[in-house]
């Protein structure tokens, strides 16, 4: 079990050498948040899978079939670092150069992200957006349970004075942080994805160590849920805010009288909308999976 | 210079790995894990200077972040877990 | 100036390297948790904070040099910490530290008895 927290950290340390921004979100998502998620429902389920009755041939039958022809369209890709592959022709030379005097932001990942791929980065928060719905209606529990859970989580680790007392003072050098990879990602790596990431981490481990009712008179849970729609349809809102004032939907020339100024709000507006979203769905699901873990201790 | 440092830290993240797949108790396992993320943090921060591209140091914050809260995270779960399963798992 | 700078800078990093180094044979090779967790925590503070402290010279005055010493305040604080909570869990999960029968004759209230 502990395996997977090991490939995680691994893999992550070998995507290191090379692309700095996906290094960062392999480091924040894959190390943590996916740790954290990963413990909190193994703390639901047994430990042991139970036996099935059943052979599940026929989802064997299907899972081999679409691996063997994800291997076949492999096949028809070109060699690794080949000169003449689509992707070196096609808008790489355009991104990578011009991106400086069209966009003017430093960081070329960034522009591409969330200007020149705006609706690909669109899908993407649409699609965390709908994982969190999933598991929202997947782990519904009931607002007596809700209430509960604030006085009987807790308990867990009043012992560890040291912890609480370090954890007060890093919880918000952790939450700058983050604010620090939202609004820093036009230069250096970061964003929105990142960013939210981040907070929710250190929401996370702030509801660890002072307990569920605490941390939500802080981050109140139907406030959290709002978020998470709201981050989307800022988005959104963005990109129609661009069709009103003349131009295509998530075309932010048209933002400011200068189109470079711009290109600079639309990217923080919509990177805003992504980091609150995520983050707001983070924290959500794992609101979620702790009092579904009460639901399952205390009423038996 | 940086070079044998880089060298020196990855040979240590082997040794923890090993000790991590190894180690008899639980606790072995977890603090191998920390060991390997503190030796992480490092081994970034010392490529960001043999690379020369200081941004590293923004991957190498988060990791020592994310590595605590992520140990703290798995030390709550297995005093949740009891005693029992700690000894299951070694 | 330079020299110099760059002189305590290797000196710092080779001198990092090597606690690490110490501390992860110590990590597999020591016989038992609690020994353990001394050899890795050697590594966390000793070696980290060598190491980064090596990086620093180099660094020079700014942004970096700033970053550097958030690191190395993080680091310090995190790994003590985790160290600490990791003792303690495993002491509560009953994992007895292992003593050697010559020792608690001699350093009196070392380990306690009970």
């Amino acid at each position: 079990m502990l395996g997977g927290i090991y490939s995680l950290l691994s893999a992550s340390f070998f995507i290191d050498l090379d692309a700095v921004d996906v290094a960062f979100t392999e480091a924040s998502v894959g190390a943590g948040i996916s740790t954290l998620l990963m413990l909190a429902s193994l703390k639901l389920v047994n430990r042991y899978e139970r036996k099935t009755r059943y052979k599940p041939l026929l989802a064997l039958g299907v899972i081999t079939i679409t691996g063997a022809l994800l291997i076949y369209g492999t096949l028809d890709m070109p060699h690794f670092g080949d000169p003449n592959a689509p992707a070196q022709q096609h808008v790489v030379p355009r991104y990578l150069n011009e991106s400086m005097a069209e966009i003017g932001v430093p960081n070329v990942v960034t522009s591409v992200l969330a200007s020149y791929r705006g609706y690909d980065t669109l899908g993407e928060t649409l699609v965390i957006f709908t994982a969190g719905l999933g598991v929202m209606s997947l782990l519904l529990v009931s607002s007596r349970t809700k209430k509960e859970s604030k006085n009987l989580v807790p308990a867990d680790m009043r012992q560890q004075i040291i912890l609480r007392v370090v954890a007060k003072m890093m919880i918000p050098l952790i939450l700058i942080f983050a604010l620090y990879v939202q609004f820093h990602g036009d230069y250096g790596p970061g964003g929105g994805f990142q960013a939210g990431v981040i907070f929710a981490a250190g929401v996370i481990l702030y509801t660890m160590l002072f307990g569920l009712g605490v941390s939500q008179r802080a981050f109140h849970p139907e406030v959290i849920i709002l978020l998470t729609a709201f981050g989307v349809l800022m988005y959104a809102g963005v990109g129609v805010a661009c069709m009103l004032l003349g131009g295509n939907f998530l075309d932010y020339n048209v933002l400011r009288h200068d189109p470079i100024h711009g290109q600079h709000l639309g990217i923080l507006l919509v990177e805003l909308g992504v980091g609150i979203t995520v983050a707001a769905v983070m924290i959500t699901i794992f609101y979620k999976f702790t009092w579904r873990t009460v639901k399952h201790k205390y009423h038996q | 210079m940086f070079t044998i440092t880089a060298l020196v830290i990855l040979v240590v993240m082997a040794l923890a790995l090993v000790r991590a797949f190894k180690g008899p108790t639980l606790y072995d396992r977890i603090l191998a894990v920390n060991n390997f993320g503190t030796k992480t943090v490092l081994l970034v921060a010392v490529m960001g200077f043999l690379y020369g591209r200081p941004e590293f140091l923004d991957i190498a914050i988060v990791y020592v972040l994310i590595n605590f809260i992520s140990v703290i995270g798995i030390l709550r779960f297995f005093e949740y877990a009891g005693k029992k399963n700690a000894e299951e798992e070694a | 100036m330079e020299i110099l700078f760059d002189i305590v800078s290797w000196i710092c990093l080779v001198a990092g390297s090597f606690f690490c180094l110490t501390g992860g044979i110590g990590l597999l090779r020591f016989p038992e948790f609690f020994s353990r967790i001394h050899a890795a925590s050697i590594t966390d503070t000793l070696g980290a904070g060598l190491i980064m402290i090596g990086l620093m010279f180099q660094a020079g005055w700014g942004l970096v040099l700033a970053k550097l010493i958030l690191i190395l305040l993080f680091s310090l604080i995190a790994g003590t910490t985790a160290s600490h909570a990791m003792a303690k869990a495993a002491l509560k999960s009953g994992l007895q530290p292992q003593v050697v029968g010559t020792m608690d004759s001699e350093t009196g209230g070392a380990p306690s008895k009970s």
